[in-house]
């Protein structure tokens, strides 16, 4: 009973285990992605400078949220509340730029 | 006898679900408290972006790559750490957690030397060097130290919790499970700070 109880606590039916080559995966996607956005900076893409850098960090951040943070593994819950956040979010700096363009 | 047996596990289960539920709430308010500054940076880049463009190549790329490097490994030692923990591999957990500690170090002492030199250079919030920049120049290194130094602030507290958990696992505390991956959750979102902060203060050329 004791010993079923600790290997529940471990290993619970529902805890999707990753195993460590995923991770080390997912960490050389960040490292490439890393490089990629150094190197993107060199160059001269003027208007779409500022795109392509918070493009490759959105990949870089979806990245760490579903794997690292094991979101894509939770239940349906913890992901509906990161989306809610991310529009809330996205909705405060949309309006605020409305604001401060068409003052 | 079986059926107590489920009932105990469901339990022991949904409490985990609920711990991290509490800890991803908590996240989500550093979120919105960052967004704020980004919302900042935002618009005084829109307005300034010619001026923060001169103010970002004062900064050191090679050193921001660096401290990005090394928080994204920091970012996968304390997920393997997560994960040995769990598959009962203790000795590789702490390893892992050692390592991550580690490069939080590694980070902090890069961030140090990176500020003491601007500092030495009269670039700091008042100081002589930057009160006679453009207005534009002022905006972009007081967000950075703001930003920067609290992110660096979330750093040093996620080394002290992480040092926490280093010693309830050596200590063998059962629970120690579920909090490891709640303070494992805390530096990942620090880890996705930065991810943003370094193009947006490094990267503008």
């Amino acid at each position: 009973m004791n010993q079923n109880e600790s290997s529940a606590a471990q290993v619970g039916p529902s805890i999707h285990s990753i195993g460590y080559g995923t991770y080390v995966l997912i960490w050389i996607g960040l490292v490439v992605f890393t490089g990629l956005t150094v190197v993107v900076s060199g160059v001269d893409l003027k208007p779409l400078t500022a795109t392509a850098a918070l493009t490759i960090a959105a990949i870089k951040a979806i990245l760490v949220l579903l794997y690292f943070m094991h979101l894509k593994y939770e239940p349906s819950l913890f992901k509906t509340l990161v989306v809610v956040v991310v529009i809330a979010l996205t909705t405060f700096i949309i309006f605020t730029f409305l604001d401060v363009l068409f003052r | 006898m079986n059926q107590t047996a489920n009932v105990t596990s469901e339990m022991h289960h949904s409490d985990e679900i609920g711990a991290k539920l509490g800890m991803w709430l908590f996240l989500f308010t550093e979120l919105l408290l960052f967004g704020g500054m980004f919302i900042l940076y935002a618009i005084y880049r829109a307005s300034h972006s010619h001026e923060f463009f001169l103010a970002a190549s004062e900064l050191d790329t090679f050193i921001g790559t660096i401290n990005t490097l090394a928080l994204l490994t920091s970012s996968l030692t304390v997920a393997l750490s997560i994960e040995a923990l769990r598959r009962g591999n203790r000795k590789l957990s702490i390893t892992m957690l050692i390592v991550t500690i580690l490069l939080g170090i590694i980070f902090m002492i890069n961030k140090y030397f990176e500020w003491s030199a601007k500092i030495h250079h009269g670039i700091y919030p008042g100081g002589e060097v930057l009160l006679r920049m453009s207005d534009g120049e002022m905006l972009f290194f007081n967000l950075y130290y703001v930003m920067t130094g609290l992110h660096g602030l979330h750093v040093l507290v996620g080394i002290v919790v992480l040092s926490a958990m280093l010693l309830f696992i050596t200590r063998g505390n059962q629970s120690s499970a579920i909090k490891l991956e709640n303070s494992g959750l805390y530096w990942h979102l620090v880890d996705i700070i930065w991810i943003f902060l370094f193009p947006l203060f490094y990267l503008i050329s």
